[in-house]
């Protein structure tokens, strides 16, 4: 039952994995007018624009440039930077490592912080420091990250001088991009913890498992934190897709060169193959990301496996 | 206990129109001092904050017009049809939305209009998921059937008995995107796709500012501080919203 129906998660993802490389295939053709003049000028030598038309596949007719693209998608040729000329897996391949261990950092960050605070939040609801922990929850939320971190920056590096500016090779210089990172990940998850904490408390089984005497602390801590995982891990899946995109913002900033920083430079530069292949590797871990949490929502949930 | 909350609600609502309303009147004898061109800080803090919401409300009514249309069409209709535009919703689901958003921009090229445009083709989503999610709930309910019945059409039946049912949750959807719409329109202008130079947005104020860190940090700081004060203030009005229109549903359900 469990295995047909991961099954079945499985192929519903393919279609959409196809749908992702021709948004991705498209976006070259959103380039208003004619890319190699976005590229070259409209000044450059005929022979150097159709070396570039041919590089970037455009002589040929769409559903061959397309057909191109699939193909090379399959069999790891995702096209060559035109800066350099080196293949864009490859770059890549070299960035990944860098935002691995960011966004590790941070979403390991958002779980000290979110699910203490979620649990303290839940246990005091409705006083003070429910509200005091929700109040940070909204501030986490709002504040964005391309401020939050030259705040942190302005603070820790050049006020107090206690951590490097940017960069990733000095010690420590993980610590501000892994706050930037993790701020809203940390006030997503502690209120999703406390909500469903609650939620798990209010049930019918902790009601019954109160009335035949099972002492508070152990409801608590043994019957509500397991319902109340549920829907904190599925949501800490999601969010390990969605980092990657905050990662984007986070990495320019912090000149941490990472995935994020390469995507950025690759659009200053109109590096468009590079660009196609950062967004489009993106998106595939931000799609395996969210098959995850719906396959551990499967697994840890029951009655999800009825919907 | 509830009062305080609300009080407290309406006291930080309350200061981003404040906010507004200096900016509107005493720019010229209270200025923020000036930026590295010698601009007047606080009427480009206006000037961003008036791109900001303006953007924003843009954005929502067209991503959430078009959001709701597809949203209702897909759940009325159903059968390929809704399976196409689903799948159509699930694939702009499968990026990162801001990073969607940064490509589209990039591609499309600098400006305000390619700006909402790839804010647009990201934020409808939300909308049409959730309309679509309302109307099936709605769709069998005896008070549609009986105006079906009565030969009613199609579109009157969607603007006349379904909007108006769906409209309370799409309301909160609608506060909690503007939030994070005006927080990507700053995020483009920051990394430089979205407006550009010498147009004041609170993106490209914070990224000329932290350029400049060191000199002036002042000049990072209040961009930043109104954007994030901005952002709270819709937060908040979605959480009210939310609390509110909950409420008032679950009265008229009992």
């Amino acid at each position: 039952m469990l295995g047909r129906l991961c099954t079945i998660r499985i192929l519903q993802a393919i279609p959409t994995l196809l749908g992702v490389a021709t948004l991705v295939f498209f976006l070259l053709h959103l380039v208003p007018g004619d890319p190699v003049d976005a590229l070259l000028g409209e000044t450059a030598m005929p022979a150097d624009r159709e070396a570039m038309r041919v590089a970037l596949n455009l002589h040929l007719p769409l559903y061959q440039q397309y057909g191109h693209f699939l193909s090379g998608l399959f069999s790891g040729d995702w096209g060559n930077s035109i800066i350099d000329g080196r293949g864009v897996l490859d770059l890549i391949g070299e960035r990944l490592p860098a935002t691995a261990k960011l966004a590790g950092a941070s979403l390991i960050l958002a779980l000290v912080i979110a699910l203490p605070l979620g649990y303290w939040a839940a246990r005091h609801a409705g006083s003070a420091r429910d509200f005091g922990a929700m109040g940070f929850s909204l501030l986490g939320v709002s504040i964005p990250n391309f401020w939050l971190g030259p705040m942190l920056m302005l603070l820790f590096s050049v006020t107090l001088g206690w951590l490097p500016v940017s960069g990733m090779d000095a010690p420590g210089s993980m610590i501000l991009p892994a706050i930037t990172l993790g701020t809203a990940l940390a006030a997503i998850l502690s209120r999703m913890a406390r909500s469903s904490w609650l939620e798990a408390m209010s049930s019918d089984a902790m009601r019954t498992a109160r009335a035949s005497g099972v002492s508070e602390q152990t409801i608590w801590w043994r019957h509500a934190a397991r319902m109340a995982a549920v829907p904190v891990v599925t949501m800490f899946a999601l969010q390990l897709g969605a980092v990657l995109g905050g990662a984007v913002i986070t990495e320019t900033v912090f000149d941490w060169p990472g995935l994020g920083l390469l995507t950025i430079e690759a659009i200053q530069s109109r590096n468009y193959p590079l660009v196609q292949g950062c967004v489009l590797i993106i998106a595939l871990f931000y799609v395996l990301a969210n098959l995850m949490a719906d396959l551990l929502g499967l697994w840890l949930d029951p009655r999800q496996r009825n919907g | 206990m509830l009062v305080l909350v609300s009080a407290w609600l309406m006291h930080v609502d309350g200061h981003a129109v404040d906010l507004d309303a200096i900016f509107a009147g005493i720019s010229a004898a209270h200025p923020l001092g000036t930026d590295a061109l010698g601009r007047d800080l606080l009427a480009r803090l206006a000037e961003g904050l008036q791109l900001s919401l303006t953007v924003g409300i843009v954005v929502i009514s067209i991503g959430g017009a078009i959001g709701i249309s597809i949203g209702i069409v897909a759940a009325w209709i159903g059968g390929w049809v809704d399976s196409l535009l689903m799948r159509v919703a699930d694939i702009v689901l499968s990026f990162p939305g801001i990073l969607l958003a940064i490509a589209l921009a990039a591609m499309l090229g600098p400006g305000v209009e390619n700006l909402i445009l790839a804010l647009v083709a990201v934020g409808w989503v939300g909308f049409s998921r959730l309309a679509r999610a309302q109307v099936l709930a709605l769709k069998h309910a005896p008070f549609v059937e009986a105006s079906l019945a009565s030969g009613s059409t199609a579109p009157y039946i969607a603007v006349k008995h379904l909007l108006p049912n769906i409209a309370a949750p799409l309301l909160v959807e609608a506060s909690f995107g503007l939030a994070a719409v005006i927080i990507g329109e700053a995020g483009l202008s920051f990394l430089g796709v979205g407006v550009q130079p010498p147009n004041a947005s609170l993106g490209t104020m914070i990224r000329e500012g932290t350029s400049l860190m060191l000199v002036e940090p002042l000049l990072v700081i209040w961009p930043g501080l109104v954007l994030f004060m901005l952002v709270m203030a819709v937060n908040l009005l979605g959480d009210r919203l939310r609390d509110r229109l909950d409420v008032k549903a679950m009265d008229t359900h009992v």
